[in-house]
């Protein structure tokens, strides 16, 4: 129980300084790194708890796959320049006010959350009754997500196939004059397609017409 | 005083995976050299030891005295961080890998998702050296291989979950025990064959190595590492690509079973079996690298998300159509 208990307070501790350092660090990429060093203890805080599955889960997606991109943008778009224009302008106005308002929301949700701690004993009373003890948790979780949730479940899914194809045609776009390599006409090319033997009479040369 | 000896007994346990990965790993760059001598006609590291077998320790023994190089201008913490990264990913991904039924560190409920959890953490060793080096090559290479990187994750993933289909558990010990029958790689084969490309472009190796394209990128991401650091790079790179080949022998050729279950082949013991798997798909690895151009950025990229990404996919609709027709899915 100490080893549990040393860990489970090393984790949070990571996890918490990581979180303020995150907003606290002036380079954005060691904030990008901060917040990566954030998912990897919540993910091990997730291990601890017995939820190993919701924890690999979180390690390959947010780790794994968003994290990456937050790390590309920031290190192709230059954002530390870009944040200080953006605090001196003159149209700030217009941003500071829905940044209250969207961290205000988060505020309250994180506070109902916590309001919420108190019902705990009577859930986890409730859930040690149905038979979950023997199956794995990933067993667990399929088997609720895919029969009592999978309507839920599939509108997500389909929430993040809208975002993704809104995503493409928003930073589609056709260029004209663009040379593009077609591999089916690559790789069809014949000899005589490319090559023309031509007999050359000397003193005369020999008309290439293009 | 208990918990002493648990610790002692625990770090004896990682130290008996770990030294043996370690070793095997500088065998492996010997023959990975040996091998591409072979097939382009030359001989070889075969000065140091009997057949040059010490070559990587002479080596190692070189980049261990050479100075250390940081470059002025570089971000210095993410550049010490970054070689230690790309090694401690490539080590305790093997703390799941299953030697026989019971000689494995951690025979955790989710070990696949472990390795893969891990392999796509890998990313960060390169973008992190390719960046904090502040240089352009480095850069252009990192960037390169992240993208590589997360896109051959995803026909990997896919590629996964046939497997998953035919095991029912995420346990390696259990995808192991399930091919008792029939290795994965008989009725999977076409899934086999993306798998091993996918690793290489995984473990970003020829031809699949554009982000340390030599002829445009002097050496990607390396570049500005020397001595150690240099050697730390090098080492997780070819860690990771065992790790990649004990990955492809457990999931579809499977791991510590003996081929045939009878008297000749069940005296030996399985980890020989495992051990052996891996140096066949090393040994398939490191021919290519001796005989295939390299490819171009794009097609790359074509070959990833287009064609190896919905092929699988296919053929997890077909396998579990397959299985759910026929009755054999596996219910827990």
């Amino acid at each position: 129980m100490l080893a549990h208990a040393i860990f489970f307070y090393f984790f949070s501790f990571v996890a918490i300084i990581s979180a303020i350092m995150v907003t606290a660090s002036k380079n954005t990429v060691h904030s990008v790194f901060f917040l990566i060093l954030d998912f990897i203890s919540i993910s091990c805080l997730f291990i601890m708890i017995g939820a190993e599955f919701l924890g690999m889960i979180m390690l390959i997606v947010y780790v794994g796959a968003v994290a990456v991109l937050f790390l590309f943008v920031v290190m192709m778009l230059n954002v530390a320049q870009q944040k200080n224009q953006w605090f001196k302008s003159s149209d700030t106005s217009t941003h500071i006010p829905i940044g209250l308002i969207v961290s205000l929301i988060i505020f309250c949700e994180l506070l109902i959350v916590i309001g919420g701690w108190k019902y705990k004993p009577d859930i986890i009373k409730n859930f040690s009754d149905s038979q979950i003890s023997n199956s794995t948790n990933t067993h667990t979780i399929g088997s609720v997500l895919y029969t009592e949730y999978i309507h839920l479940f599939q509108i997500s899914g389909m929430i993040l196939l809208v975002a993704m194809i809104g995503a493409i045609v928003l930073t589609f776009r056709k260029r004209e004059g663009v040379k593009r390599q077609n591999y089916f006409s690559q790789i069809s090319r014949e000899k005589n397609q490319g090559v023309e033997l031509v007999e050359v009479k000397s003193n005369e040369g020999v008309k290439i017409d293009v | 005083m208990e918990y002493v000896t648990l610790l002692f007994s625990e770090i004896y346990k990682i130290l008996y995976v770990l030294i043996p990965v370690l070793v095997s790993v500088a065998m492996i760059v010997w023959l990975d050299r040996r091998i591409w001598a072979f097939v382009q006609k030359r001989r070889g590291p075969n000065v140091v030891g009997p057949f040059g077998l010490f070559q990587t320790l002479a080596d190692a023994l070189k980049y261990i005295f050479k100075e250390i190089i940081i470059p002025a201008s570089s971000n210095k913490i993410i550049f010490i961080l970054a070689p230690i990264v790309t090694m401690t990913l490539a080590l305790i991904a093997w703390a799941v890998i299953p030697f026989s039924e019971d000689y494995v560190l951690a025979d955790i409920n989710v070990g696949i998702l472990y390795i893969f959890a891990i392999s796509s953490l890998g990313v960060y060793g390169i973008i992190m050296g390719g960046w904090a080096s502040n240089s352009k090559y480095p850069f252009l290479g990192s960037i390169r291989s992240a993208a590589q990187m997360v896109s051959y994750e995803v026909s990997i993933g896919v590629i996964i979950i046939n497997v998953l289909l035919c095991v029912g558990s995420l346990n390696l010990n259990d995808i192991v025990l399930a091919q008792q029958k029939i290795w994965f790689v008989i009725p999977l084969f076409p899934m086999f064959v993306i798998f091993f490309i996918s690793s290489l472009a995984e473990t970003n190796r020829p031809p699949f190595d554009l982000p340390e394209a030599e002829a445009e990128l002097v050496s990607g991401y390396q570049t500005e590492y020397s001595g150690m650091m240099y050697a730390m790079f090098w080492l997780g790179e070819y860690a990771n690509i065992l790790l990649m080949c004990a990955l492809g022998s457990i999931l579809f050729l499977g791991g510590w079973l003996a081929p045939i279950n009878i008297s000749p082949f069940d005296i030996v013991p399985p980890p020989v079996w495992l051990i052996l798997k891996i140096l066949f798909l090393f040994i398939l690895f490191s021919l290519i690298k001796a005989i295939v151009p390299r490819y171009r950025y794009d097609q790359l990229m074509r070959l990833g998300w287009k064609v190896f990404l919905p092929f699988s996919l296919i053929w997890v609709v077909l396998t579990s159509g397959y299985l759910l027709y026929f009755d054999l899915l596996p219910v827990y």
